[in-house]
């Protein structure tokens, strides 16, 4: 299967970023560390089948995110996003 | 902000198979009862959790297939190659216990209140949660004028078809465009082929109705139906999809 075939969207993690932050991240809006782009973190371009999961810009396809979880644990690399902006529940 | 307004929680809830019908050949829908399920929005999904005898865990999401107002079900199709999929589609029955977890999701959604006219079109079992929309729309009574663009491989792969047909025939406002891309019965009238510029040119509201649109299927499907709508000179922004991968 291509890369292109693989590539799925933020809606895919809203779970795992939900479990991981606690709060519901697909309509955050990002910013690309690497461009400057800002949309909601659905519309980022997701790998879950990496080793963890991959999240890239969806006009750049620069890096901006990466998990990787083990039993108990989780690492995550936001080193690529220039910002995440949480909204409370209206 | 206040913290317990923007702190979600998910937990696994023990939730029970309370009902199941087989939709096509390879999809069915369960009817579920999860404990302390808080409610859900159309669109949203939520998470299957399966633990097999010697401890190993395996989860896959779902999209919720009913209105918010209704019982909760998913609607699953069988993946062969699948490490979830086929036990939920073949295997599981009513009484039986699983885990979820959610709803998870608020980008794709549609809760009735939004402006303009909807623009659904979805590819195979990307169907679900525009689905629920369809369902949420007729439940709650809005006349929000509906546009489905519905792509299966076969007759026989259409997942829901009485009830849209149903839903269709109240002409109310809700518009049903089906097309079948690997073979068609004698006398179809709808389209025979997969999407592309030309047909969503035809079903699709003009921009400057600024439509709300939500596109689900395979990334290819999805991919070709969002660029085509930019093409024809929707923003962007406006237009909503959620892709599913190949791991069922």
């Amino acid at each position: 299967m291509s890369a292109e075939d693989r590539r799925l969207d933020g809606n895919a993690i809203g779970g795992l970023l939900l479990e991981l932050f606690g709060v519901e991240l697909t309509v955050a809006p990002s910013v690309c560390g690497s461009c400057g782009s800002l949309e909601p973190v659905a519309r980022l371009h997701v790998y879950v089948d990496a080793p963890g999961v991959v999240v890239r810009c969806c006009n750049c396809e620069d890096v901006m995110m990466r998990i990787v979880q083990a039993p108990g644990r989780a690492w995550i690399d936001l080193s690529g996003t220039g910002s995440l902006e949480l909204r409370a529940l209206e | 902000m206040a913290g317990a307004a923007v702190l979600g929680r998910l937990t696994w809830l023990a939730t029970e198979v309370i009902g199941a019908t087989a939709e096509t050949p390879r999809v069915r829908t369960l009817q579920l009862q999860a404990e302390s399920w808080p409610g859900h929005r159309a669109g949203q999904h939520l998470d299957v959790r399966l633990t097999a005898e010697d401890g190993y865990q395996a989860f896959r999401s779902y999209s919720i297939a009913t209105a918010p107002d209704d019982e909760l079900a998913i609607t699953v199709e069988r993946l062969d190659d699948g490490e979830v999929s086929p036990y939920l589609v073949d295997e599981l029955r009513e009484g039986d216990r699983i885990e979820v977890r959610g709803p998870i999701g608020g980008y794709f959604v549609w809760d009735g209140s939004e402006r303009g006219p909807l623009l659904l079109i979805g590819g195979g079992s990307g169907i679900v949660p525009l689905m629920a929309m369809i369902r949420h729309r007729a439940g709650s009574g809005s006349s929000t004028p509906t546009r489905l663009l519905y792509s299966s491989r076969t007759l026989e792969d259409v997942i829901y078809q009485e009830e849209l047909d149903e839903l269709a025939a109240r002409r109310n406002g809700f518009e049903l465009f089906h097309t079948l891309t690997r073979s068609q019965p004698a006398g179809w009238t709808g389209y025979g082929r997969r999407i592309d510029g030309e047909m969503l040119r035809d079903v699709a509201w003009p921009a400057a109705e600024e439509p709300q649109v939500f596109i689900c299927g395979s990334t290819r499907f999805v991919d070709t139906a969002a660029d085509s709508l930019v093409a024809l000179g929707y923003e962007p922004p406006s237009v909503k999809t959620e892709r599913f991968g190949a791991t069922g």
